[in-house]
């Protein structure tokens, strides 16, 4: 289990070394630079252009910049933003819990749906449900997400009127210090009435267009994974012991069709990340992906470059987590 | 068919089909069986001649695309067909109970042993945490598995086949059930494991009274154990003897031919066979099932099917069953002497 653990650990090392490259080059093959989109179609004296990017470094020889961005990240140092002079980390730090929240959200409305619905559609191989469950599920995947989430606004908030159009809380009624970052937490320690419902009003709809393409992905994962393990002896023994379905499916069978889920769920976390991009943007969420997006915008090149080597660090950790999850629930792994 | 008034298991006409891709079917043909309480009865046939699908069929464990007719199919007193799923699941798991050909896939790799173990009686009886605990290890102990209260603790994939299967009967045992059908129980093990887990189902079988329905293509094994045995070809039941009579004289060509294949039996230097295979969905004779195949067959074995012998001639399934190797036609014995 230690040298499992160390192998895989190891394994992310060079994952690291070509992200930190891939981003570098990546933010300077967009046209323009930091300089350029602030003065944007007002021009700027050459001369005060020249002093400007010899104060940002940007003369420099391009492998000189990325030796210094490179020595900054191995000790920690993700840069300084061009436009607001903070560190990059800091305020990555504040933005991260809005897209985390909306993340978490939209993964748990993810699993929650579509484990069971994928589990129900392997039952009742072949009948309407399963159908109905698969279409809706293809449908889902092949939705784009700045589609999908408009749709939402133009039904839910702007035709029904249930939902706000965007934000993460009606800042008119209702203001509070951030303790721990998430708006459903900090709006119930608030102790204002209303706050708490505000909150997921505001949630609701980002976290299903985020978790969308999750739930399509888990719920024909589970299905076929459960189709699977159904036919497994283990489950005719199961049955054979006179136990009631629910308990022969959802334990006996589902325990095993899990696994090959868990991954896929450690998968979709990229997906999410990158829809939260779409999503925060669409929503006027106030998070990390909103944030990346202004700074593309702006070529603000250290916040860009911390941000995808932040999330996609994440990302890189939620695999190493499911890898070991998916150890601990496979006795096969665990003992072998 | 048998002497016993009430037989703890009967079955009168079970079918089942199967709907296919291309058509229904049927896997099993009219079988009729009854086991008394205690009794050992041998189901012998080649692959595919429906033993595991009508013993299936008593579980209710036979998938969606099947169905099952009878005219009877009662055990311990009850109609199985009738019982609602929530009533016949007291009853499997606990008064009848079954041993699988695949002892290292009918166990859940993701359960310990001991979890598996307890899950039936937890289900069955009424015993608290810490009694059923001591009967896993009992159980473990009975069936000869060493160290009960660690290999408890075991997963399955952490046993071999042969353990596997001694857990598989120590879990059939649990709640003292009434009846046992071990299908094939092993088939899928080492020669040298097989005849010892054979010994220990008999063991237990004789120790406990509980009946057993062994289904098998070992004659070998049904010789040395089986009080009564049903011959099984194509999905249809062609001959049930007393295994005495079965094996003095068999009235049935296949079962004859069966036994003529044995080496022990064989006199010359050459082990006869039965030439061809058993008829697939598709090329179905249209008389009996198996005249394609048998050394007695007339033009009337390939057009007509075959009427059901009485228990004189172990029920055989055939036009002209063999007495003392001999083909009689049915009509003579209908005829006055």
């Amino acid at each position: 289990m230690f040298r499992f653990f160390i192998r895989r650990v190891a394994l992310t090392l060079p994952t690291f070394v070509a992200l930190m490259f891939v981003t570098f080059v990546a933010v300077r093959l967009v046209p323009g630079d930091p300089i350029e989109a602030r003065t944007g179609e007002r021009g700027i004296a050459p001369e005060r252009l020249a002093m400007l990017r010899h104060e940002l470094g940007l003369d420099r020889p391009v492998w000189q910049q990325f030796l210094d961005y490179a020595n900054g990240i191995v000790h920690g140092d993700f840069g300084v933003s061009i436009v607001t002079k903070t560190p990059v980390l800091s305020e990555f730090a504040t933005l991260f819990p809005a897209t985390l929240e909306l993340t978490l959200c939209g993964l748990a409305f993810a699993i929650v749906l579509g484990i069971p619905a994928g589990v129900i559609a392997a039952v009742k191989r072949g009948s309407v449900f399963d159908h109905t469950m698969m279409t809706i599920a293809l449908t889902g995947y092949s939705m784009p997400i700045f589609w999908w989430g408009l749709l939402l606004i133009m039904f839910m908030s702007e035709y029904l009127g249930l939902t706000p159009v965007s934000g993460r809380m009606d800042l008119i009624n209702f203001y509070f210090e951030p303790v721990t970052g998430f708006m459903l937490v900090d709006s119930l320690l608030s102790d204002q009435e209303g706050a708490f419902s505000s909150a997921v009003s505001h949630l609701i709809l980002p976290a299903i267009v985020l978790g969308t393409v999750p739930l399509a992905v888990i719920a024909r994962m589970t299905r076929s994974s459960m189709l699977e393990v159904l036919g497994e002896d283990y489950v005719r023994t199961a049955r054979a012991k006179g136990l009631s379905p629910f308990r022969v499916v959802g334990l006996h069978a589902l325990r095993n069709a899990l696994i090959p889920v868990v991954t896929v769920i450690g998968l979709q976390t990229g997906t999410l990340l990158g829809g939260a991009v779409l999503t925060e943007t669409i929503f006027a969420w106030p998070g990390v992906g909103k944030w990346l997006i202004e700074s593309i915008a702006r070529r603000d090149y250290p916040a860009l470059q911390g941000g995808i080597m932040l999330i996609t660090s994440i990302v890189i950790l939620v695999n190493l987590i499911v890898d070991l999850t998916y150890v601990a629930i496979n006795p096969r792994i665990r003992h072998g | 068919m048998n002497a016993t008034s009430t037989p703890l298991l009967s079955i009168r006409n079970l079918s089942v089909t199967f709907a296919t891709g291309r058509g229904p079917f049927r896997a099993v043909d009219k079988v009729d069986l009854d086991v008394a309480a205690g009794e050992l009865v041998a189901i012998v046939g080649e692959s595919g001649s429906g033993k595991s699908v009508a013993m299936l069929a008593v579980m209710g464990l036979l998938p969606w695309t099947a169905t099952v007719t009878a005219d009877r199919l009662s055990f311990d007193g009850k109609d199985l067909l009738a019982l609602t799923p929530r009533e016949r699941r007291k009853i499997i798991g606990r008064d009848l109970s079954m041993i699988f050909q695949e002892p290292m896939s009918s166990l859940n790799p993701c359960f310990t042993v001991g979890f598996q173990l307890r899950e039936a009686m937890k289900a069955h009886l009424d015993l608290d945490k810490t009694a059923r605990q001591k009967r896993a290890v009992e159980l473990l102990d009975l069936v000869g598995i060493p160290e009960p209260e660690r290999r408890l603790k075991a997963f399955p994939h952490q046993l071999s086949g042969g353990m596997s299967q001694r857990v598989m009967i120590a879990m059939a045992l649990a709640c003292n059930p009434k009846l046992i059908i071990a299908d094939e129980p092993t088939t899928a093990l080492d020669v040298t494991i097989q005849a010892q887990i054979l010994d220990l189902l008999l063991r237990l079988q004789k120790d406990s009274g509980v009946g057993l329905v062994l289904i098998t293509h070992d004659m070998g094994v049904v010789a040395e154990t089986a009080q009564r045995v049903c011959v099984h070809y194509a999905g249809q039941q062609v001959e049930m003897q007393d295994t005495r009579g079965l094996f003095r004289d068999p009235h049935h060509p296949y079962t004859s031919a069966l036994l003529a294949a044995l080496p022990e039996r064989a006199s010359g230097r050459i082990l006869p066979s039965i030439p061809g295979v058993v008829p697939g969905l598709a090329d179905r004779p249209a008389g009996c099932l198996f005249s394609p195949r048998c050394r007695f067959a007339t033009q009337t074995c390939r057009t007509i099917p075959p009427p059901r012998a009485g228990a004189d001639l172990g029920y055989a399934l055939c036009h002209t069953p063999l007495v003392d190797g001999h083909p009689r036609a049915l009509k003579k014995l209908e005829m006055p002497a």
